[in-house]
């Protein structure tokens, strides 16, 4: 087996892996019950997926310039789903759209009750 | 922390005006130019160069203050192990995701020991980029984070949780330690 078949055969892998969790990312939105748990599920194994399906693309084409394109779009991929999941979490928990019956902690509703509404942090 | 402030000559306090184009900035936007056009020819580096120069003036932000040191080694484990636990909570999620329609969740208080803010920050990310946890809220006056933690089945294994986002930072810390003139008595 040459360099160049490895290369391709752990390119597919990480392809369909990728394709995979994108998937089941999907079912995810679909079977959770509400709407923090379905974040979990929408926004998580896809940047695993997305970063799979990367390099996977990588290893295949194996072009400098496009590999450079490519970790370009992963660290701007980490950079941005970081933001905002943080603030649809944040937003979507002042604004009481969250199952309290699913929480078996919760160490926020105490500490947001006691303090008056404001926009800063 | 506080804003760092200038006295004027008259005695009145301002803040501190910092200057918009700083080199690091200018360095990473002129790779973002050069990825996106895909080439280093000494035409698109300049090109590259003087969009980033624009880019700072039109949007300039404060500078980042690493304040810290950085310990190679460690910073290669701290990179190591958080791989690692993206690819354990990812198919740990994807298990509950299609195995269970039914999940307890919870959502943790996590007292971070640093009162950096680089510190707070980048555990903070950190926690996100891994599944099965969101941070849904984060107090920059008491270093607090909430984190929404999904498949929670009780009290026990939220402590679990806790601990192990503290491990976290702990290794933060060890990999980037703060400089000594940097630390705040607590």
């Amino acid at each position: 087996m040459t360099w160049t078949v490895a290369l391709d055969v752990a390119a597919a892998a990480c392809l369909l892996t990728g394709a995979l969790l994108a998937l089941v990312a999907a079912i995810g939105v679909l079977r959770m019950p509400d709407l923090l748990s379905r974040m979990h599920a929408a926004t998580k194994p896809q940047v695993l997926g997305t970063v799979l399906v990367v390099l996977g693309v990588g290893l295949r084409l194996r072009d400098p310039s496009t590999v450079a394109l490519l970790a370009l779009v992963v660290v701007l991929q980490m950079t941005t789903s970081v933001v905002s999941s943080h603030l649809i979490g944040r937003a979507s928990f002042r604004a009481g759209q969250v199952r309290h019956d699913l929480l078996v902690v919760d160490e926020l509703s105490e500490v947001l009750d006691h303090e008056e509404p404001r926009g800063a942090p | 922390m506080s804003p760092v402030t200038r006295t004027r000559r008259d005695g009145t306090s301002r803040p501190a005006r910092h200057r918009a184009v700083q080199l690091p900035a200018v360095v990473v936007l002129t790779l973002v130019w050069l990825a996106l056009w895909g080439s280093v020819a000494p035409l698109y580096v300049l090109g590259g160069v003087l969009v980033a120069v624009g880019t700072c003036l039109v949007f300039p932000l404060p500078p980042v203050d690493l304040a810290a040191r950085v310990r190679p080694l460690l910073l290669l484990a701290l990179l190591g192990r958080f791989l690692v636990d993206v690819v354990r909570a990812s198919v740990q999620v994807s298990r509950v995701v299609l195995t269970r329609g039914h999940v307890r969740n919870a959502v943790v208080a996590v007292d971070l020991e640093s009162s950096s803010d680089f510190v707070l920050t980048l555990v903070a990310a950190m926690l996100s980029l891994v599944p099965g946890s969101v941070v849904v809220e984060a107090r920059r006056s008491t270093h607090t984070l909430y984190l929404h933690v999904l498949d929670v089945p009780d009290a026990e294994a939220a402590e679990a949780f806790r601990r192990s986002a503290l491990e976290l930072e702990q290794r933060v810390l060890a990999a980037l330690p703060p400089r000594a003139s940097e630390e705040v008595p607590a």
